[in-house]
């Protein structure tokens, strides 16, 4: 079992409360999933000529000004853009992957959660509340968010196998459910260049859609693949900088209730984390029909 | 004087003050016990399990939306949701009626022994799966799966139903108003009698719903499956 949660604002003056709205939806979901807790938000972009990078050093204590001025002395500037205990955002306006390879190499305890313009990740083992706290969740700005609280069934309790997964640039999932051909998945994408970090059956979806959306699939397109790639059981919720996208599988036996008004698209794994929005008695509420593929734009 | 009915007593729990605990204490132990056959759920934003396990004839009014198994192992209480429901709505109840008023979530009226279940609004995946002899009339359509392996009891659907509808039916029996995306092994459509339109009729009646019996199907099963053939074809 596990719990996501889902939140678009759909006004420009919502922005700065998506955090503030969306913590006690994150709470909500902490009975479905107390052992982790993930967040991707997506912010407004940083510019064309930039990249932003979320770190992350777990129970290591790792100066990251320090870190980001050894990066800036070699690579050019690298920007700090937020620092919180263990977690970091870095703007850069060199070659990501680069940046990327240059960190694991001089600070292999910092792992580095997401590439993008929007994307900043959160993620970490613990009580949700404890983690939101920790993290400032609620005053997170930004468009839309994806969210998890994990019950871990098939794999390890680790940061690491905590959602929400990223690949590529600004691409995220979260999963509730199991699948049951993950290594087959991996068999395939691993010739092809693709490199895993986990053994979580989620992450070996994540790099599928992520693989199709790079080789020109739309999200939606790369979804309907999945259909028939992906085995198991599954709601999956997902980000990309401009969109937000829901879909569960053939016998949708993990839940999902979406909230839409005017001002919101809000989604949880259960109706008790979306008591609390404004106006929630004139939202429309539904719940995701087995693979219909539901998606919102920015 | 002997015409005077006791005035029923109403208890009114607001669950952003009374914790559910609280309430479904009161509903087991003391309603019964202290004369109150009314009461009114306020604010039961999304929780699980309220009303479950009842055992007297009470009314419970809930006024919003519930999360899983409301009215579970219902017997003699009447429990109306004025909202939509999570999995598992009335899920094994024994006797009574549960009225969910807007859209009932996965599993709705599983393996229930008896009583009424009316879903006014959609009924999703699974609906009255494994059902033991409850009836349950959806106002809307039904998900797929729904009645797999129904053994007992009565489903009437006033809209559409979804893939592989009546499953391994047993000798419960399925009345659609609108069309089946697909039956399940062994189920099959079968000539409507007096009795079924009766049958049908009188739901809807019990239902609030006030559609014509004649516009119904009847589905039940072929019960092809109730004897094992060793030497049919295997393809497992």
């Amino acid at each position: 079992m596990c719990g996501i949660v889902g939140l678009l604002v759909k006004k420009a003056e919502l922005r700065d409360q998506l955090g503030a709205m969306m913590v006690p939806m994150l709470v909500g979901m902490t009975e479905r999933g107390p052992d982790s807790a993930g967040l991707a938000v997506y912010t407004a972009p940083v510019s064309d000529r930039q990249c932003k990078l979320s770190l992350y050093s777990g129970e290591h204590a790792v100066d990251f000004r320090r870190l980001f001025q050894d990066l800036s002395a070699e690579h050019g500037a690298a920007h700090e853009l937020a620092v919180e205990g263990n977690h970091a955002v870095l703007v850069t306006e060199s070659d990501p992957d680069e940046v990327t390879e240059w960190i694991l190499r001089h600070a292999p305890e910092v792992a580095v959660l997401s590439v993008g313009r929007s994307i900043d990740l959160y993620k970490e083992v613990g009580a949700p509340a404890d983690i939101a706290r920790r993290y400032r969740f609620d005053a997170l700005k930004g468009t839309h968010l994806v969210a998890h609280t994990r019950m871990a069934t098939e794999s390890a309790v680790t940061p690491a196998h905590a959602h929400p997964f990223t690949a590529g640039r600004d691409f995220c999932l979260v999963h509730n459910g199991s699948l049951s051909n993950p290594h087959l998945v991996r068999k395939h994408l691993e010739p092809l260049g693709i490199e895993f970090e986990t053994d979580n059956d989620t992450e070996a979806a994540c790099r599928f859609f992520e693989w199709r959306l790079r080789e020109g699939d739309a999200l939606e397109t790369a979804v309907e693949r999945g259909f028939s790639v992906l085995d198991g059981f599954y709601t999956f919720l997902m980000g990309t900088d401009q969109e937000l996208l829901i879909v569960r599988d053939a016998f949708a036996c993990k839940p999902a209730v979406v909230a839409e008004s005017d001002d919101y698209v809000a989604i949880a794994s259960e109706f008790r984390s979306l008591a609390h929005l404004p106006d929630i008695a004139h939202a429309s509420l539904f719940e995701p029909k087995p693979e219909e593929i539901y998606t919102w734009r920015i | 004087m002997a015409n005077l009915k006791p005035v029923p007593s109403t208890r009114e729990f607001d669950l952003t003050r009374e914790s559910l605990r609280a309430l479904n204490l009161f509903l087991h132990r003391q309603a019964a016990a202290e004369g109150v056959s009314q009461i009114r759920v306020h604010h039961p934003d999304g929780a699980h399990s309220i009303a479950c396990g009842l055992d007297a004839d009470l009314d419970v009014q809930i006024h919003g939306h519930v999360g899983y198994y409301v009215a579970g192992m219902n017997k003699h209480a009447s429990v109306t949701v004025h909202g939509n429901a999570g999995p598992g709505a009335a899920e094994n109840m024994m006797s009574g009626r549960v009225h969910v008023k807007g859209f009932a979530s996965m599993a709705a009226g599983a393996s229930a022994h008896g009583g009424l279940l009316v879903i006014d609004g959609d009924a999703s995946l699974r609906c009255g799966i494994s059902l033991k002899g409850a009836d349950i009339v959806v106002g809307g359509s039904v998900g797929s799966f729904s009645a797999f392996m129904a053994q007992a009891g009565r489903i009437v659907i006033c809209g559409d139903a979804g893939d592989a509808l009546g499953d391994s039916l047993y000798e419960a029996v399925i009345y659609v108003r609108g069309a089946v995306r697909s039956l399940g092994a062994d189920a099959r459509f079968e000539a409507m009698g007096d009795r079924d339109r009766a049958a049908v009729g009188s739901l809807l009646v019990a239902a609030g719903q006030s559609h014509d019996p004649n516009e119904f199907k009847r589905i039940a099963s072929a019960k092809s499956l109730y004897h094992w053939h060793a030497d049919a074809d295997q393809e497992y």
